[in-house]
């Protein structure tokens, strides 16, 4: 009795305390999720208008919808496809006409609030994954038009694996919180001061080609740190290049230059496009060029590779492994690479690579093992594979050897430690 | 002096070490059934595995291959003792000028060794790098798909690597 007394005296204050517990959590509960709107018929495909679908078609290549929303060798826009993230897996949604396991029975409105609200048809909190914080920048008549793209799309029957995704990220409310301190919605306020193009590139870049979710770094609740806007992020285990005076580029990111590398994937001196960006190029290919000018103009507005390198007094320094990385470069690199884009069959000259200058080491050794392959069936930059070529000392060695020399810059900190990380796949020719 | 392990032999070799692997097999070791096809890694003639691996000898230099294993397209059998995939290429006449071949065989063999129960789709995947202008894709196919199933079905010393 003694033990429960005492027990009842650490509760006696529990009442008021109970109380703020319950309205806690009462409010927690209400922003967890939002009431479904009202059911409606979907429309067929005959009922949009062509100009919306063709319209819808440019916007959601923009929107590079396709990369995150296909998998692998699967069928367009059925799902599927696994995104890593620092919490877990999230496996892109079917956003075919599917009415079971697509959208479907979606509704125009049920659609919009989707995008620009972060909230799926019956009321829930989608993962911000799915970059809602920058389509609520898209204005209603866009969004309209994706609708009407997605809808008279094949339908597909796919369900997606349900999320992998680690406590407490696996509970779905608590988006409702991150909402509350990282979502802002509404559309972009023009600039004023700045042309009709910039505007429009400001609208598309910040809005549905949604930038910034990957060259923006994130914090630990992986919102957008939005004081440091376009500094270099992540994506799909690349380094994302800042896009702004931070650049690790040699040579300035010019209009010209950025609508050469952002509708064909190559211009005259920056490294070609890789990773996630292959795909993203490959669909910027085929929207109108005044967008792509657009989002060029505005992209160049922030003055990547405007201030020379800063070079390292460290890099000049004869390393050991340097010289055994010079013969791995005159045998491996140089029969493409000391040649140039000038001459046919050369590859970029390594002192123009941001690659080999960039303050983490993933994306020289990325594409030095799986080198820069199109997707089956496709056209793109290409470069070959050197898994099997090299050890992972002999790589090391190639890494040091580049860095110091067309780097111009020290040696990365821990090399060794990234490209053990860096799962080789030695399976890809 | 570069010892290079070639075909289960030890090979001196006088080269400079940046040498492409490629000049080494036919000008020094006078392994003439690897292929110069582009010089740059584009089109697969040159094809040769390294430690289980294919890879592309015009562009592996052999300061990178001490005390590591090169397998060629003569590693695999003899015009009288042809390997299971060689068989295979005969017996699908899967050839038409055969220049690019050897390279083909070559990753094929690397595909056998580690997933012998390649699909289709798989074999397709793996023989993307290469290239062949004679047009004898089909033919080529079928031959990695005898030779896969032929190893599956009775298990030799090819499917396992001859010279290890």
């Amino acid at each position: 009795m003694g033990a429960l007394r005492g027990q009842s005296w650490k509760y006696a204050a529990a009442p008021t305390r109970g109380a703020a517990i319950v309205v806690v959590v009462a409010a927690l509960w209400a922003l967890g999720w939002q009431p479904a709107l009202a059911a409606t018929v979907s429309l067929p495909g005959a009922a949009f208008d062509p100009a919306a679908v063709e319209k819808g078609a440019q916007l959601a290549a923009i929107g590079n919808c396709k990369s995150c929303h296909t998998a692998p060798n699967g069928k367009p826009y059925a799902g599927g496809r696994a995104l890593s993230t620092p919490f877990g897996t999230i496996y892109g949604s079917n956003i075919t006409p599917d009415p079971e396991s697509g959208i479907g029975n979606w509704s125009q409105a049920e659609f919009m609030r989707a995008m620009r609200e972060g909230v799926d048809r019956r009321g829930r909190h989608i993962y911000p994954a799915f970059p809602y914080d920058h389509y609520t920048r898209v204005n209603a008549e866009d969004v309209d038009a994706i609708y009407a793209f997605l809808m008279t799309r094949e339908p597909v029957r796919a369900a997606p694996p349900p999320n992998e995704l680690a406590f407490p990220f696996n509970i779905r409310s608590l988006v409702g919180i991150w909402k509350l301190l990282y979502f802002h919605a509404g559309p972009l306020q023009p600039n004023a001061a700045e042309n009709e193009q910039w505007n429009r590139g400001a609208y598309l870049v910040e809005g549905l080609a949604h930038c910034g979710a990957c060259h923006t770094p994130r914090n630990f609740l992986g919102a957008e740190i939005k004081s440091r806007a376009f500094n270099g992020g992540q994506a799909e285990g690349w380094q994302t290049p800042a896009l702004d005076a931070s650049s690790a580029a040699s040579s300035p990111w010019t209009v010209e230059r950025l609508y050469a590398y952002l509708r064909q994937g190559i211009d005259d001196v920056h490294d070609v496009t890789a990773g996630p960006m292959a795909p993203i190029v490959h669909d910027l290919s085929r929207v109108s060029a005044d967008d792509v000018r657009a989002i060029a103009t505005y992209v160049a507005s922030f003055g990547a590779g405007q201030t020379p390198r800063p070079t390292s007094q460290n890099a000049a320094t004869e390393l050991p492994a340097s010289g055994r990385g010079a013969a791995i470069y005159a045998g491996a690199c140089a029969s493409c690479h000391d040649l140039g884009r000038e001459v046919h069959g050369g590859a970029l000259k390594l002192s123009l690579s941001t690659a080999v200058a960039m303050p983490q080491p993933d994306n020289l050794i990325r594409i030095v093992r799986q080198g820069i392959v199109p997707a089956a069936g496709e056209s793109g930059p290409w470069m070959p594979a050197f898994a099997g070529v090299l050890t992972d000392a002999q790589l090391t060695d190639l890494a040091i050897y580049l860095r110091t020399r067309f780097g111009e810059r020290a040696a990365w900190d821990d090399l060794a430690g990234a490209i053990e990380k860096i799962a080789p796949n030695p399976s890809t020719p | 002096m570069i010892t290079l392990n070639v075909n289960g032999q030890p090979r001196e070799v006088d080269a400079d070490p940046a040498t492409p692997l490629l000049y080494v097999l036919r000008d020094h070791l006078e392994l003439n059934g690897t292929r110069f096809g582009c010089g740059l890694g584009q089109c697969g003639a040159c094809t040769v595995m390294v430690d289980g691996e294919a890879v592309f000898s015009c562009i592996t230099p052999i300061s990178v291959l001490q005390n590591r294993r090169v397998r060629t397209i003569e590693g695999l059998g003899t015009s009288e003792n042809p390997g299971l995939l060689q068989r295979a290429f005969i017996d699908e006449q899967a050839a038409q000028c055969g220049y690019c071949i050897p390279g083909m065989i070559m990753r094929a063999q690397a595909l056998l060794e580690k997933k012998p129960a390649a699909t289709d789709a798989d074999i397709r995947d793996t023989l993307s790098p290469h290239l062949c202008r004679c047009g004898a894709h089909m033919r080529i196919l079928r031959a990695v798909g005898r030779a896969l199933r032929a190893a599956q079905s009775a298990p030799t010393a090819d499917a396992e690597g001859r010279d290890r």
